[in-house]
């Protein structure tokens, strides 16, 4: 009986969360109307910084949603590299970056640079997501497991498990050229993004 | 736990319960601008290029309220470049665009305008490049208009009338896909009308 109290109780809880905590300005998208679970606001940065501008980004290999592992070092020499952390699938901010950088695409191009896309969740839950998008045309690799172990050599794995929303600028020598380890509530802007990829082209 | 317990944890819970179900959606908090109703007070920054200006009937590049567009009918769409399902409809918004460009009976009368919910001028005109927009599109950066509108999901579309003597009611107000361009035109030009017709 204690348990199913507080199993109730649990489910109070979480449904006056989802009641209260619905007037984020993001992911607005009527595309994910009722999928989006809204979290409310969080620490704006919950992790130490490990890199700086200029030093060699550190490599690794990610299984990715086409099933192929992506490496970064398969970049070296040939794109700059844009790795974008987003925190979770199904959340509010994250649910509308990618679809955004989704249809510029060209921007991209124009500075001879892709994106990789990563999160901590695994790759059945960021093929759901990722479809409910429509899709994209960048890799999505997966920091399941071992967990966060990419997020943590960036300096971006929060004490929950998940990554920070953070942009790192690969350039082709796989130098660290630009890093926006962003307030996780917001989106980061894209001019400043495209710009600063300008300058590394 | 004893039943005089049992019954004073259900009480706060139908309480709680009863309290939530009167409380309103944050999003819904003042809400869109109803049917009848008028647009809440804002300024959209100056159209960037002549074709806009000329397109809204203004003077020049200048800010300017919505109800002050040389039209007798706006429709208003609230988008994201961010918001897949605004991407998506992107081409059936230019298809309506282009219907009432082709009418000649409509196209000085009935306008459409865009407005970028916490979108940038950048983001705004990489929207605008993308689609081949060729309505006017404004940003809103800093989310400013869109909390004016009561925190709308995306896209959504809000349609005035613009009487001669420039007071305006809203005629249609939806979330979502227009669905077919031409029978949204007709559904939207047959709502009854605050003064005159187009």
């Amino acid at each position: 009986m204690k348990k199913t109290m507080t199993s109730r109780v649990v489910a109070l809880v979480a449904c006056c969360a989802l009641l209260g905590l619905t007037s984020s300005a993001l992911g607005l998208s009527e595309q994910f109307q009722g999928r989006i679970f809204q979290g409310g606001k969080l620490k704006p940065v919950d992790s130490q910084p490990k890199l700086k501008v200029g030093d060699k980004a550190p490599d690794f290999t990610l299984p990715s949603l086409s099933g192929e592992p992506v490496s970064l070092h398969q970049f070296l020499g040939k794109k700059n590299v844009v790795i974008s952390f987003v925190p979770a699938a199904w959340t509010p901010v994250c649910s509308e970056q990618w679809p955004g950088y989704n249809i510029v695409k060209g921007l991209f191009e124009a500075a001879d640079a892709t994106i990789i896309g990563i999160t901590t969740d695994n790759i059945a839950t960021l093929y759901a997501w990722t479809e409910q998008m429509g899709g994209v045309w960048f890799p999505v690799l997966s920091d399941f497991w071992p967990h966060g172990e990419v997020a943590g050599k960036y300096g971006v794995l929060r004490s929950g498990g998940v990554s920070e929303r953070a942009l790192f600028i690969i350039d082709k020598q796989g130098i660290v050229r630009y890093i926006d380890i962003h307030d996780i509530n917001e989106r980061p802007n894209l001019e400043t993004l495209i710009g600063e990829l300008q300058k590394v082209k | 736990m004893n039943q005089r317990g049992y019954g004073a944890v259900w009480l706060v819970i139908l309480a709680i319960a009863a309290g939530m179900a009167f409380v309103p959606d944050c999003r819904a908090a003042g809400g869109p601008p109803g049917v009848g109703g008028v647009l809440p007070e804002f300024v959209l920054p100056p159209p960037q290029r002549m074709e806009e200006v000329q397109y809204l009937g203004l003077k020049e590049k200048v800010s300017f309220k919505i109800p002050e567009t040389r039209a007798e009918v706006v429709i208003v769409e609230i988008f994201s470049m961010y918001c897949p399902f605004c991407q998506k409809e992107a081409p059936a918004v230019n298809q309506l665009y282009q219907i009432i460009a082709n009418r000649a009976d409509l196209k000085d009368k009935v306008k459409i305008i865009g407005i970028g919910a916490g979108n940038s001028q950048f983001e705004v005109n990489a929207f605008r490049d993308l689609y081949r927009i060729a309505f006017p599109l404004f940003p809103d950066t800093d989310f400013s208009v869109h909390k004016l509108l009561g925190e709308v999901r995306t896209p959504y579309f809000i349609v005035i009338r613009i009487k001669p003597d420039k007071t305006h009611s809203v005629i249609y107000s939806q979330v979502g896909a227009i669905g077919d361009p031409g029978q949204f035109l007709e559904k939207i030009l047959s709502k009854p009308a605050p003064g005159k017709g187009v």
